[in-house]
């Protein structure tokens, strides 16, 4: 499975937090490749993991409490997590760069926006002043907001703004690979279209491989080329986008299309999971679903979250596939 | 069926320093006995001060809240103590609604204590442990506090307390905005049994259409302090008239990859709603525009169709 020209692949990376009240499994074995100018969703609830995995990646987990316990991140061929820290912060905002959930904290509210921009670009690229605020403008025209506003503060700008300039700045380096963390949460449907279809324009536009973090598998479906489905720090199934729609293998997975209100149909019934989130210090054994799974038996509570692949690279980690793969 | 309640021209505008804030701005609807109307809208646009006031939680500034036929607006002290018994509220956020010093147990009886529901300890005993059977909270969890609990659970306590009093109208102001898909989903289906054992009618306010569609018998789309269309469920998502509905509509992302649809990018952000300029709300983000007179008259809110209400100019002539 693993060639050389994958953009990123990661292998078994795994994190956990060392709490006074126990150790937080945050991510666990996690496996996935990435080629250029393809994005992958990872999709899951409060407390999957998705957060810690898009830290992780950027090395930005906070040691203590956070420890990468294994695992490689290899990008461009190159194991990030051997890189030393002053490498790894070349890197970041240059080469691998994210865009946060909240753009309300995620910019400096003292600065103007232009110079928040200009910032990343005087910090990675040579670069004189002058040009990096004209470049700045630049990019602000390429996310549609005007030269005019270039001076202004993040305060006088709507949510749906200030989103873009969060893109400005993740894009001011041309990246190959950026992490989008719940990218549009925050906004409102009408600004969320703008925000993904701007985001789909410059993917496309740039060549950009990305990282889509969110919980909504709607905008996976229209942003996706491939799902990784996360549950209690576990990556439970990973497919190209159209085998996951078509044919959810995992019972969260399948559970999580039940609960989702289909507004392509008048009169759909939701078949939610039964059941809360497990405590993250205190995870059952085995599979960490199976305290809310319909199809539990009493081998998943040792079940070793082998994964098996059911054809065309579509893994799944759950017991009822063990054995059954191609 | 009889009408539960009914609104007309309900106004609230909030002073503000750059001028009159209109949250609210002339709405009218009915809802049915035992029926939800759903309303939609993005933030800022008044859906949640639309449900305050049809509860008097704040005063509304011009209009009526007919409940059971009678003008709530003009109720007196003991009147309204009476009609908060019957209409009740869930809130949006589970972790800032409910006490953080009260246990499950205290805050279920609370409502039931301060209106004499019970006349001795172990009726009060036995009434709130069958509301927290009929929302789903296991006995055990009586003495636990709100903080030691998920927010689906929360949601459940919410939900207790708003049942207490026996009500026959709840408004629900973003019951499961909060909560995890799978979590939603238990909430969603919960209120739907309540609905159909206790005859609750419902105003549920929500910014997901999805989640919209699936409650409501209405839905009611918001758009800067008005209503701009409204129908039944099944009309106003097949067939939206208002070009605000449409590009919502559009705009939602769908979990399914078969479907196919025109999508409407709506450019610019929703206008401040102070002080706003007559003629249409909508003006300044509509994609159709139908000439000088939507940039001067305010659209009338017209049934186009039996049920099916437009404010929009367009929309009217064709």
């Amino acid at each position: 499975m693993a060639t050389a020209n994958h953009l990123l692949e990661v292998n078994d990376l795994t994190i956990h937090f060392l709490l006074e009240d126990g150790v937080v499994k945050a991510v666990n074995d996690l496996s996935f490749t990435l080629n250029a100018g393809e994005t992958i969703g990872i999709v899951g609830e409060t407390g999957a993991g998705k957060t810690t995995t898009a830290l992780g990646l950027m090395r930005l987990v906070q040691s203590p409490p956070g420890l990468v316990v294994k695992g490689e991140i290899n990008f461009e061929g190159q194991n990030l997590l051997d890189l030393s820290e002053n490498d790894m912060r070349k890197v970041r905002g240059n080469k691998i760069s994210m865009i946060f959930q909240d753009p309300m904290t995620s910019l400096n509210p003292v600065m103007p926006v232009r110079d928040q921009i200009a910032e990343v670009i005087l910090l990675h690229q040579n670069m004189s002043a002058k040009e990096a605020i004209v470049k700045a403008e630049e990019m602000l025209n390429l996310v549609g907001i005007r030269k005019e506003r270039s001076k202004e503060y993040p305060h006088q700008f709507s949510g749906g703004m200030r989103q873009r300039v969060g893109i400005a700045i993740a894009l001011a380096c041309n990246p190959t690979l950026l992490i989008a963390d719940e990218p549009t949460t925050a906004l409102d449907v009408t600004i969320q279209a703008q925000v993904l279809e701007l985001m789909k324009q410059l993917k496309q536009d740039l060549n950009t491989s990305m990282i889509m973090i969110t919980h909504d598998l709607g905008i996976v479906a229209d942003i996706c080329d491939k799902v990784a489905i996360m549950y209690a720090g576990t990556v439970v199934e990973l497919a190209d986008k159209v085998d996951l729609f078509k044919n959810p293998k995992h019972p969260y997975t399948v559970g999580l299309f039940g609960s989702i209100p289909d507004i392509t149909n008048d009169d759909d019934e939701l078949k939610p999971i039964k059941g809360a989130m497990p405590d993250p210090t205190d995870l059952p054994s085995g599979c960490p679903f199976r305290t809310r799974c319909d199809h539990v038996r009493d081998a998943c509570a040792a079940f070793n979250m082998q994964k098996t692949d059911v054809g065309n690279g579509h893994y799944v980690k759950c017991i009822l596939f063990e054995g059954k793969g191609v | 069926m009889s009408v539960m309640l009914e609104v007309k021209d309900l106004k609230k505008y909030f002073k503000t320093k750059r001028g009159s804030l209109h949250a609210v701005d002339g709405l009218n609807f009915k809802i049915n006995q035992g029926e939800t109307l759903g309303l939609v809208g993005e933030s800022g646009c008044g859906k949640s001060t639309t449900g305050r006031v049809v509860l008097r939680l704040l005063e509304a500034t011009g209009g009526e809240v007919l409940f059971e036929g009678k003008n709530i607006l003009d109720y007196k002290k003991q009147e309204m103590r009476k009609f908060r018994e019957n209409a009740q509220i869930v809130f949006q956020d589970p972790f800032a609604s409910l006490n953080p010093r009260m246990s499950v147990f205290e805050i279920i009886s609370e409502p039931l204590i301060i209106n004499k529901k019970a006349e001795s300890k172990e009726e009060l005993n036995k009434k709130v442990l069958s509301l927290m059977d009929m929302v789903g909270l296991a006995e055990r969890l009586r003495s636990t506090y709100p903080h030691e609990l998920d927010g689906g659970r929360r949601q459940r306590i919410g939900i207790a307390r708003a049942l207490a009093l026996n009500p026959s109208f709840i408004v629900q102001d973003e019951p499961v905005s909060a909560l995890d898909v799978s979590i939603q989903a238990q909430i969603l289906n919960l209120m739907d049994e309540l609905q159909k054992e206790l005859k609750l009618t419902y105003l549920f306010i929500s910014h997901d259409l999805g989640v919209i569609k699936h409650v409501s018998d209405n839905v009611a789309v918001m758009y800067l302090g008005k209503i701009v269309e409204m129908a039944d469920y099944k009309t106003l998502f097949a067939d939206p008239r208002h070009p605000y509905t449409k590009a919502l509509l559009s705009a939602i992302p769908v979990p399914n990859l078969d479907y196919q649809r025109e999508r409407i990018i709506l450019e610019g952000d929703v206008p401040s709603p102070i002080n706003p300029p007559p003629g249409c709300r909508f003006y300044g983000r509509c994609f159709v525009k139908h000439g000088d007179v939507c940039q001067n008259m305010d659209p009338e809110f017209k049934e186009v169709t039996p049920g099916h209400f437009v404010a929009c100019h367009g929309c009217h002539n064709a």
